[in-house]
């Protein structure tokens, strides 16, 4: 179907909405009688908490209660959980440490919170929030995963001995050191990643209700998973039995991962609903989102790859230690490990890897997954090493990565992954050709003229999506199925509408969604709606993340939409008094082929309600469900390149051009995909130059608290973005479609150091490559 | 406690306010005009804009009382009904959005630009002139070629009318 | 934000007579910086009095070579006046560059200079251009009126009422702005102008100083040379006394101020 159907740049049913300010958010929400709540946290990074008194705080004006996590845990609501069973070489479980909603005894993150008051106003809850006095005995802190795992450090939980969550390995390690033992050449690197806030612009926000007159709960929150929610806040927090809590998250501002964890202040504010006989609404400012959102990425990594004399690579070793944070987040534990390690061989025939996790506590916000979790940090260990393995080889970068390519599919990994399908030539051709990779040499030579440094760097990722299926992530620890579910409605009246379990927070579901019914029914996209992000309206869901979306939730929509289409053309068949075989869907019609016998969809599904006249034996109605398991990952891949001009004067580094050539298999939507592809590379580019999440390392301070340290890429610190696809069909979904929300992130960061230290001849810059680090690296170079 | 009274996308308001109460949560709550959005305590994000006055600024750094008197355009007051402006338009017809949080501030700033530019627009001015808002979405190229598209059909339209006019 | 009471001046005697009625009263201006402090509570005042909407703090007035600009100019006013940008355009230049445009809508050249941040812009402006500030009560020279961090020489209850300078031969501003907030992490303001009959060339900077905006003797030196971007090249400014952050250390900042200077002086000779 041209215009609207998969393939069309169809223009976003969800925008007017959006444009004219009709945009529904949580914190846009008004309850009759609702108040306001405001959380006491933390001043310091690891203390005792020896003392709450809530008498001054009760007296302020407006103020309708002051609770405190005694009176939470005597209401015995539980603590929270991280989901993913990681075990440790040893066999022993992962240590996870108690993390009450509301601090107890101990507080080990500055921003922890101890209380929560709510009041008539925001201003009220925020002032009787000052007047709660806390008292606490400060501990030393450790901000460093290193030093958290060094002798003699302050230690976070009594679960876990000298702050080690668990010891993690993966690959064949004697095979390893065999090959870098007898290899021609080993390139070694010490590689930090950053550790990043997701910083979606709507901050997190929770609206608890409790109805007493029917003992049930409802919770509005910015959501990426609302199911999931529901799931955990019932079967581990004991909020509410899962029939008697809802949970909506209605338009929601952007995710990147940071909203799919459960986090303490939903649980509160619905506990508080239910003491308080209020509804309670809580919005976080965004230096509560900076200290208490999951930050992302924060590894730290030996490297080694080794090379035979024909530059092939014979092995890979990589140590990592993973910063946790004070608490284990809800997946936390599977980012570094089997959303990171088995991405390790990278596009590349690797005979053996080996890769040693350790994972541990320090007293800094909780780590969990952004925006390409463990594979931006695989991609960068891989795509570093890679360049530098090139520079020390003395061989182009380009064809170091050629002739190590994975060409035959499909294509067994050491670590666990089968790669179904790619051409991963195809991008890297595709991006040197729209790069003018051959001509860099000359721009180089025009840049010095004008006394700029000019860099070129590339990085050819692969990342996995549509995490599955889920008996295989139930065996390695997952403590969720990654399924997802549709229902799709044919009304009577011959509208429609599709129930996801996908969640939209900017990536456009209620368009796509709608182009693959619109295609598959033969219908104008205006008659399809797409429900979300209510548990009491759609079915269980699984949410969205890990690009998973269009592979998993579209794929369900799919199947469900091949159950819709057989029932509806036994009916028409009935009606027609024709052969089932016969009748094919044009133009919103069902018609017998060859003849010009026809019915319009409202008729078949009219008759499907009416019931009337159906087929012997068959239910009336016109609305299927289906449960899609995925039969493997998907496996997007690509080239990224990108080009820099230094200022060696300031140290600013300007990105003169990014090109990127991904493959996401079949696409919807190539505005939306484009759309995707722009915004993970302006968070990779953010990575790469500009965003740092800094703590103090002697206090646990966290130094970048607000926009005024913390730099997020604006519009001048960007250029436009060239991007193309090619599409190889993934062959493990029915629509042969990989996902590509979270390549840009993925891919760019390497890309951008690379082409750094290019420019500046400097291999040992660390993100986010400043213009202070920059100027600092050039001036100590030519001290030399 | 004070008075403040306004007019809001054409409408006379008044409401009785705290003093210490932002003209962005006097139009959020007292308005329920929730389109204007916040997204961060230090004036940056630029989510929050609004035209005060026929100038574009942040609703978030003006206490309502401050503003009385003032005449107030928002999100919800830039569509002729039905009809999208043109920068509207532009941002759904070039992908220029996707969570839609930040677009409000982003739209009313490019509002604002294009009026200050009746001479057009190019891209290194565009990026400039959007200093004051931060997208998490986007990576900012949609946006940017959405004010583009927006500066040109309006500079086609107010061509058209003084034509009309003359 | 902390509860406050808030009073709208009709005139600066009116503004005056207001302040004395709070126990820590501030005055308001454009907001810019004042309000984002009382949002994140780092400033509480009990009375806010509201300079915005006095009309004779407003407006640019210049006559021949001099200036006067009321205190309660915009940004955005400074930035578009085509009479000064005829006389000084590295001032209009510099005003079209703070902030973002919805800063330089209500922000005000008094309120920026009276609140002193070390990273404003026109305190740079206004040191090299030896210029006076206007209160209600006296003339305070440029020079003697920024005596260190968000510190200035008015006394309580004191308005800043305009900016007064004669536009120099020369002048041109440049800044390297912080990555994050976009404030000036090193901003150089240079001006040839004329002292008691002889070329008076003046080198400010802002952002980088621990005690806030401060003239480069070296600098200074160098460009009274030749007023020449080439001059500027190779000369040591030294990096004490500067501050330090995640952001820039002093080293950095010293080296950011000559590189600024060499840009600036390229501009004021363009």
């Amino acid at each position: 179907m041209g215009v609207e159907g998969i393939g069309a740049r169809v223009a976003r049913k969800e925008d007017r909405r959006f444009v004219t300010g009709a945009g529904r958010y949580v914190d846009d929400m008004v309850v009759p009688g609702m108040k306001h709540a405001a959380f006491v946290r933390s001043p310091y990074a690891h203390a005792d908490v020896k003392k709450i008194d809530v008498k001054a705080a009760e007296a302020m004006p407006g103020v309708i209660a002051v609770l405190t996590g005694k009176q939470l845990k005597g209401d015995g609501i539980g603590n929270l959980i991280c989901g993913w069973m990681i075990h440790s070489k040893d066999g022993t479980p992962m240590k996870m440490g108690a993390w009450s909603p509301l601090a107890v005894d101990r507080v080990r993150y500055v921003g922890d919170a101890v209380a929560i008051v709510v009041a008539e106003t925001k201003g009220q809850a925020r002032d009787a929030a000052e007047a709660v006095e806390v008292t606490y005995r400060e501990k030393k802190a450790v901000v460093d995963p290193a030093r958290a795992l060094a002798k003699g450090a302050p230690q976070l939980h009594p679960e876990a001995e000298g702050n080690l969550i668990y010891d993690w390995e993966i690959g064949d390690g004697k095979a390893v050191d065999a090959a870098i033992a007898s290899a021609a050449h080993v390139t070694r690197l010490h590689i930090v990643n950053n550790r990043l806030v997701p910083n979606a612009i709507e901050p997190r926000a929770a609206l608890g209700h409790y109805d007493k007159a029917e003992d049930h709960f409802t919770c509005w929150t910015t959501s990426q998973n609302p199911h999931v929610a529901r799931l955990v806040m019932s079967a581990f927090y004991n909020v509410a039995p899962e029939n008697k809590l809802r949970v909506i998250a209605p338009d929601v501002g952007g995710g990147f991962g940071s909203k799919i964890f459960i986090y303490p202040e939903e649980i509160v504010c619905l506990w508080a609903s239910k003491r308080t006989g209020v509804p309670v609404k809580w919005v976080a400012d965004r230096t509560e989102s900076f200290m208490t959102d999951a930050h992302g990425r924060d590894h730290v990594t030996e490297v080694e790859m080794a090379f035979d004399k024909d530059n092939r690579i014979t092995a890979l070793k990589v140590d990592t230690i993973a910063n946790f944070g004070a608490y284990m987040s809800l997946f936390s534990s599977s980012v570094p490990t089997y959303l990171y390690a088995t991405l390790l061989s990278g596009q590349y025939n690797i005979p053996a890897i080996h890769a040693n996790v350790r994972a541990v506590y320090t007293n800094t916000s909780p780590v969990d997954a952004y925006r390409g979790a463990g594979r931006p940090e695989a991609t960068y260990v891989l795509e570093r090493t890679m360049e530098t393995a090139a520079r020390e080889l003395g061989v182009s970068p380009a064809e170091l990565r050629r002739k190590n390519f994975v060409t035959q599919f499909p294509h067994q990994t050491p670590v666990i992954m089968a790669y179904d399908a790619g051409d991963y030539a195809a991008s890297l051709d595709a991006a040197m050709k729209a790069a003018d990779y051959a001509g860099f040499s000359e721009r180089k030579k025009a840049a010095a003229k004008k006394g700029k440094l000019r860099g070129i760097g590339m990085s050819c990722y692969i990342e996995a999506c549509g995490i599955a299926p889920s008996a295989a992530v139930g065996s390695l620890g997952a403590g969720v199925g990654l399924w997802e579910s549709a229902e799709v409605r044919v009304n009577a009246v011959g509208t429609i509408e599709v129930l996801t379990g996908s969640h939209s927070h900017g990536q456009g579901h209620e368009t796509t969604f709608a182009q693959l019914v619109a295609q598959r029914l033969s219908v104008p996209l205006d008659t399809v709606s797409i429900v979300h992000g209510d548990t009491d309206k759609v079915q269980m869901g699984m949410g969205t993340y890990g690009s998973r979306s269009g592979a998993v939730g579209m794929s369900a929509v799919f199947k469900a939409l091949d159950k819709v289409e057989a029932k509806a053309k036994k009916i028409a068949a009935h009606l027609m008094e024709a052969d089932e075989a016969d009748i094919v869907i044009e133009n919103g019609e069902l018609k017998v082929a060859g003849t010009d016998k026809k019915l319009p969809w409202f008729q078949v599904a009219l008759a499907s309600y009416t019931a009337h006249n159906l087929p012997a034996g068959m239910e009336p109605g016109l609305k299927e469900t289906a449960f899609y398991d995925p039969s493997n990952f998907t496996f997007p891949a690509g080239c990224y390149i990108c080009e820099v001009e230094i200022d060696p004067d300031t140290g600013v580094t300007e990105i003169v051009q990014f090109v990127a050539a991904d493959d996401f298999g079949n696409i919807i939507n190539p505005m939306i995909v484009e759309g995707q592809v722009h915004g993970g590379i302006a968070q990779g580019i953010g990575q790469a130059l500009l965003e740092g999440c800094r703590y103090d390392p002697a206090s646990g301070q966290l130094v970048t608290a607000s926009y005024m340290d913390y730099t997020m890429p604006r519009a001048d610190d960007l250029p436009s973005f060239k991007v193309s696809t090619s599409n190889t069909p993934c062959p493990s979904n029915p629509l042969g479609i990989k996902g590509c929300g979270e390549a840009g992130a993925i891919g760019s960061p390497p890309a951008v150091i690379n082409a750094v230290t290019d420019a500046i001849g400097d291999n040992d810059l660390t993100m986010p490559a400043t213009p202070l680090k920059v100027w600092t690296a050039l001036k100590a170079a030519t001290r030399h | 406690m004070s008075d403040v009274s306004l007019v809001v996308n054409g409408r006379k308001v008044s409401g009785t306010v705290e003093d210490r109460t932002l003209l962005v949560h006097f139009l959020r709550e007292n308005l329920g005009l929730t389109g204007t959005h916040v997204g961060c305590d230090t004036s940056q994000c630029g989510a929050c804009v609004v035209h005060v006055d026929g100038k574009a600024v942040k609703s978030c750094t003006m206490l309502a009382v401050q503003a009385s008197g003032s005449t107030v355009t928002t999100i919800e007051g830039l569509a002729n009904g039905t009809d999208l402006h043109p920068v509207q338009a532009a941002f759904k017809e070039n992908h220029g959005l996707q969570c839609g949080f930040c677009t409000p501030g982003m739209i009313m700033t490019s509002v604002d630009m294009i009026a200050r530019h009746p001479e057009g627009l190019d891209e290194a001015t565009v990026r400039h002139e959007l200093e004051g808002n931060i997208c998490r979405c986007t990576g900012y190229h949609n946006i940017v070629k959405a004010v583009l598209a927006a500066s040109k059909t309006m500079a086609k339209g107010s061509k058209g009318r003084a034509k009309a006019a003359a | 934000m902390y509860s406050l009471n808030y009073h709208r001046a009709s005139s600066v005697a009116d503004a005056v007579k207001l302040a004395k009625k709070g126990d820590d009263v501030k005055y308001l201006a454009g907001g810019m910086t004042l309000i984002p402090a009382m949002k994140t509570r780092l400033s509480a005042p009990s009375d806010l009095i509201d300079l915005g909407h006095i009309g004779e703090l407003k407006g640019i007035k210049v006559s021949g070579k001099n200036v006067t600009i009321g205190a309660g100019t915009t940004h955005a006013e400074v930035a578009a006046n085509e009479k000064l940008k005829a006389v000084c355009p590295a001032v209009s230049d510099l005003a079209a560059h703070i902030g973002d445009p919805a800063v330089r809508h209500k922000g005000t050249i008094g309120g920026s200079i009276a609140n002193n941040d070390p990273a404003a812009d026109y305190p740079a402006a206004l040191l090299a251009l030896d210029a006076t500030v206007v209160t209600n009560k006296r003339e305070i020279a440029a020079a003697k009126f920024f005596t260190g961090l968000f510190e200035t020489a008015l006394k309580d209850g004191e308005i800043v009422t305009a900016v007064r300078f004669t536009a120099p031969a020369k002048a041109g501003y440049e800044k390297f702005r912080n990555p994050a907030s976009r404030y000036a992490m090193t901003g150089v303001f240079v001006a040839k102008g004329k002292a008691n009959g002889k070329d008076d060339v003046r080198v400010a900077v802002t952002g980088a100083g621990e005690n806030g905006v401060f003239r480069s003797k070296e600098i200074e030196a160098a460009l009274s040379k030749k007023f020449d971007a080439a001059a500027v090249e190779g000369v040591k400014v030294p990096s004490k006394n500067l501050m330090s952050d995640i952001h820039a250390s002093a080293d950095y900042r010293a080296a950011l101020v000559v590189v600024m200077a060499k840009r600036a002086t390229a501009k004021a000779n363009s």
